[in-house]
């Protein structure tokens, strides 16, 4: 029951390429099951991510009239910082960036800041279609977020900590997601949803000519799109020691397993972006409060009278 | 001396943009810099040693000013928040009253009698923290809260322009309800 021992702060660089690592893969993935969708060739989608990246880089600055722009470039480049901010509590293995004895308040004040990050993002440009894009999020919003709370409660009802190293520690043989596989579900819904992926796409849909997006090129579309999957990638690396065993697993070390099961899921995750239909925003709220947030408080009873009845 | 120079900062950061809630011209940027300030003010708390409260700070104040731009378009008519506007009204009375409040309550700061520390600081602030507030008014808060989501749900009800009687009719039998939108779970 000890939580994860804080590295020096000069590790951060090396967790910002395993992130960029992390994000180039997940859009290869996309590119990859994309192509295979479409038929078209597969070995050309792995380079997309970089031959995008040269291209956006390369790319003009276009610029709306009158625009917000310091809040519109807040907006767009904050979904990393959000990102990275998540990953610094975010144990590795045995070592963490950060050993804040409140780490899952912390990822939770983090995944609020995407509300934030992306109205502002659709309100910057002073356009309508982002601006529509931007409420739309904001809609989903009020939908996810109460059940995604209570989702990450479960966890820590069980291990007694807010500390994420104390969580992931705590897990015997017996994962998180074993004995609160509703918690882990709401939870995954609601990282989907703060990465605006998948069925929650409904901000940068083609219906409204990309929504928040639509005014975004060159390097700011670039911090948007890499931003997005950084949540991703992050949302998926903070279920490892919450649900998922933290680096529990034999013969390979710890850090090693977080790796893969960081992949894995985000691999799931990104594979269900082809496989779900995207939700109407105004849909989403009546099935959060009266479907996915019952459940979670059931789910958060559980685990407590469980928790209390061991101890 | 890295902590007084965190703090310094972080104080000057939140003065600077409270005042510019009241400088610029924005519903946005107004919202913005109030959540900037109270982020802020989150991260002095945390200076404290008290994690949770400073880190709970930073949560509920973004998220606060995220709805914030919902009720904006909600409830401002013709949508004026959209266009560049005025953030003050009744600015010499709001001036006096900030003048007074910051005389008295600076001066009572600086001429009060503070007590002397007795005892030490318990190790887990917020523990104490938490106990002191919830301890032995527990009965307090939990009458309290179903009394604020009374006077929440009902000041929502009062302020829609749709009763029941709009959704399920006047014998409040017709299922089911006639809603502008359907819900998402089939009703």
């Amino acid at each position: 029951m000890s939580g994860a021992v804080a590295v020096s702060a000069w590790w951060t660089p090396l967790a910002v390429v395993l992130l960029g690592l992390f994000v180039w893969a997940a859009a290869a993935l996309d590119g990859v099951l994309t192509a295979r969708a479409g038929g078209t060739h597969r070995g050309a989608a792995l380079v997309r991510p970089v031959d995008a990246t040269v291209r956006l880089l390369r790319q003009r600055r276009v610029v709306t009239l009158s625009s917000d722009r310091p809040l519109w470039r807040i907006g767009g480049a904050g979904l990393l910082v959000a990102a990275l901010l998540m990953l610094a509590v975010t144990p590795l293995g045995h070592w963490t960036l950060s050993d804040l004895d409140v780490g899952v308040v912390w990822f939770n004040a983090m995944d609020v800041a995407v509300w934030a990050l992306v109205w502002l993002t659709g309100w910057g440009a002073n356009s309508v279609h982002p601006l529509v894009g931007g409420y739309r999020f904001l809609a989903l919003a009020l939908g996810y977020e109460l059940p995604l709370m209570f989702a990450l409660t479960a966890p820590p009802i069980a291990a007694h900590s807010l500390d994420v190293g104390v969580i992931a520690g705590a897990q015997g043989t017996v994962w998180n997601v074993v004995w609160m596989p509703v918690a882990f579900v709401v939870y995954c819904v609601g990282v989907l949803a703060f990465s605006v992926w998948g069925p929650f796409a409904a901000p940068i849909e083609p219906d409204i000519a990309g929504g928040v997006r639509a005014d975004l090129s060159g390097v700011d579309r670039l911090l948007f799109e890499g931003g997005r999957l950084a949540l991703l990638v992050a949302g998926a690396a903070f279920a490892v020691p919450m649900f998922l065993g933290g680096g529990s697993g034999p013969l390979l070390p710890a850090w090693a397993w977080t790796l893969v099961k960081t992949a894995a899921l985000v691999a799931v995750l990104v594979w269900l972006r082809r496989r779900l239909p995207v939700l109407r925003p105004d849909l989403l709220l009546e099935v959060g409060w009266l479907v996915l947030l019952p459940a979670a408080l059931l789910q958060d009873l559980l685990v407590a009278v469980v928790a209390v009845w061991v101890r | 001396m890295l902590v007084d120079i965190v703090f310094w900062v972080l104080a000057l950061l939140a003065v600077a943009t409270a005042v510019l809630v009241f400088v610029v011209d924005s519903m946005a940027r107004a919202t913005y810099a109030l959540a900037l300030s109270f982020v802020a003010v989150g991260l002095i708390v945390l200076l404290l040693n008290q994690n949770y409260a400073g880190v709970i700070t930073v949560l509920m104040m973004l998220m606060e000013m995220a709805i914030m731009a919902v009720y904006m378009v909600m409830f401002m008519g013709m949508n004026p928040a959209l266009m560049p506007m005025s953030m003050v009204h009744s600015n010499r009375v709001a001036i006096a009253v900030a003048a007074v409040t910051f005389v008295l309550l600076g001066g009572g700061a600086l001429l009060v009698d503070w007590p002397t520390r007795r005892g030490a600081p318990p190790a887990d602030l917020t523990a104490a923290l938490g106990q002191a507030l919830m301890g032995p008014q527990m009965l307090v808060m939990i009458a309290f809260s179903p009394v604020m989501v009374a006077t929440i749900i009902g000041g929502v009800v009062l302020a829609s322009h749709r009763s029941r009687y709009d959704r399920f009719g006047d014998d409040l039998d017709r299922r089911p309800p006639r809603d502008p939108a359907r819900g998402g779970v089939g009703r």
